[in-house]
């Protein structure tokens, strides 16, 4: 049973140490949101800082994909302008930890790797909306969002 | 002459798909079975002949078919009642499952019964299905919905259902027979004599507790009895509510349209007797035939035995897993006070994680918050584990069980 595709070390050190865990108090852009059937539940704080995301915390309760991709998440979004953001895709997520695999295996565990990213997704649109009150450059982020699994 | 374990083994047959292999070539070991049973031949060739042979609507037309269908139908009915020792088959209402029986009694029973201020109990172990329509009810009239908690052995706290009845407001008690997550069978006399003496209505949710253990509900002395056929080896969206004939005369109908009805005027209608005033619509005239088929296999074993055959499973399931590195089991030590139901965690590892690893072997637990998120609150987790037992379940199985369990141990290096 060696190799398992995916319990790696990696995912299992990021589900006992994840990264970037915690709140930020104040946040700019602050969002819930949980898987209903497996019972997943995130909170993502980001701090904008003229277009760059200038920090990143989460925080919440979830199995070991979902704080292990939460974890990555914040690490490859940090710094990254909202254009960059929004462009960013659940690809670039999953291979970072080798999970590409779940998009085909399992249709139950992919919303355990992509609910950090839908979180954000939602935060980002929700921040082009109401704060930037710019919706045309909210684009497709609230579809893709809703539609990611 | 076979041993017990034999002869229960020798029931595997019957059931085509435990011979299923899954993932990589692994047996299929199925402990789901909280959430639905595995179906015989005996339920499933019943559906194909009903469909091949006698497919009619039912009650009204007057040809051969028809014919046949109303009787086999009814003659479900019949079984149902002798099942649970009740004398008059038309206390027996089909409806979908659990979930719609008790629906049933919190819209027809709960909106001409409770009023502004009253109150109904109900306890920290019930299914989603036996909380949210009473959440609904007592928003709806502006009564209250009151708790009994559990204790660190999770069993009811009955101390705080005195209190409530103290305050002469209750209405209804509604408990589940045995909790759906920690197997706890609750203490239903004790319940029922402490309601009888307040004069307040007792709902039983047995969708856990029928299919595992013989019920005389001409002793229990509930008011409104609900299960789900799918849990006993029958097929899905077949349920039964019992309640008591003069309970059942005076309450309003639940839903309305064909077969529930007497009379239909422009502006007014009269309604059907019992038990089709309950049963509005064409039924699932197939499905309730097949359960007929199920409630034969299950008296055919006998309902002690399988009560027996679970409770030696139950016990040595309990003894393996403690020895399994970081786990944690919930609910009460003793197993004669449980159903074949264990609920388990491993430290830090999500349940969901230790579901899928496990599947690998081949084995089907449930990992999730079972439909209980007020008891896992009281837990104080997200969610947990659940390996549930039936008829066709071996200690072998439970062997696969115990070895995948030690293989989450050793990925997560507890």
């Amino acid at each position: 049973m060696s190799g398992d595709p995916i319990y790696t070390e990696m995912i299992i050190e990021y589900s006992r140490n994840p990264s970037n865990y915690g709140k930020l108090e104040d946040a700019h852009i602050h969002r819930h949101d949980s898987n209903p059937l497996c019972g997943d539940s995130i909170d993502l704080y980001l701090n904008i800082d003229g277009d760059k995301i200038s920090d990143i915390k989460f925080d919440g309760k979830g199995c070991a994909i979902c704080m292990a991709c939460s974890s990555v998440l914040t690490e490859m979004i940090k710094g990254k302008t909202l254009d960059e953001v929004k462009k960013f895709t659940k690809d670039e997520l999953l291979s970072e930890l080798g999970l590409e695999h779940l998009i085909k295996t399992s249709p139950v565990r992919i919303k355990c790797a992509l609910l950090s990213l839908k979180t954000l997704k939602f935060g980002i649109y929700s921040y082009f909306v109401d704060k930037l009150k710019d919706s045309e450059s909210a684009g497709n982020l609230n579809e893709e969002a809703a539609n990611l699994y | 002459m076979q041993s017990t374990a034999d002869a229960f083994e020798d029931l595997r047959k019957d059931f085509p798909v435990l011979n299923r292999r899954v993932r990589d070539n692994k047996k299929l070991v199925y402990f789901d079975n909280a959430a639905t049973t595995q179906k015989p031949n005996q339920v499933i060739d019943a559906i194909s002949d009903f469909y091949q042979n006698h497919n009619s609507n039912i009650h009204r037309a007057v040809h051969a078919l028809a014919e046949e269908s109303t009787e086999a139908f009814e003659n479900t009915r019949d079984m149902v009642a002798k099942f649970l020792n009740i004398e008059d088959s038309r206390e027996i209402i089909f409806v979908r499952g659990t979930t719609e029986g008790i629906n049933l009694v919190a819209y027809a029973w709960g909106r001409d019964n409770v009023k502004e201020g009253d109150i109904i109990v109900t306890t920290e172990y019930e299914h989603h299905s036996n909380i949210v329509p009473w959440q609904l009810l007592t928003q709806e009239k502006k009564a209250q919905l009151k708790y009994i908690d559990i204790d660190d052995n999770g069993e009811l706290m009955l101390d705080q259902l005195d209190d409530y009845l103290s305050t002469g407001k209750v209405k209804l008690v509604t408990f589940s027979h045995m909790s759906n997550v920690l197997g706890t069978i609750s203490p239903v006399e004790k319940i029922i004599s402490k309601c009888k003496n307040a004069g307040v209505k007792v709902l039983i949710d047995a969708a856990q507790s029928v299919p595992h253990m013989k019920v005389n509900l001409n002793e229990i002395g509930c008011d409104f009895f609900v299960f789900s056929g799918h849990k006993m080896l029958g097929p899905t969206g077949v349920g039964v509510l019992w309640a008591k004939k003069e309970i059942l005369e005076k309450m309003s109908p639940f839903l309305g349209g064909g077969d529930m009805i007497r009379e239909v005027h422009k502006y007014e209608t009269t309604w059907n007797d019992l038990p089709y005033k309950f049963e509005a619509g064409t039924p699932n005239i197939a499905d309730v035939i097949g359960f007929a088929k199920a409630i034969e296999y299950l008296e055919k074993i006998g309902m002690d035995n399988i009560r027996n055959h679970e409770l030696e499973l139950t016990k040595y399931a309990l003894n393996e897993m403690k020895k399994v590195p970081g786990i944690t089991l919930y609910g009460t030590k003793e197993p004669e006070k449980r159903g074949g139901v264990i609920s388990f965690n491993f430290n830090d590892v999500h349940p969901h994680d230790v579901g899928t690893i496990i599947d690998k072997e081949g084995v089907a637990i449930r990992s999730g918050h079972h439909c209980a998120q007020v008891l896992m609150e009281k837990l104080n987790v997200a969610a947990t584990n659940r390996a549930s037992f039936y008829i066709y379940n071996t200690k072998e199985e439970i062997d696969v069980l115990i070895s995948s369990l030690q293989h989450v141990a050793k990925v997560f290096k507890l």
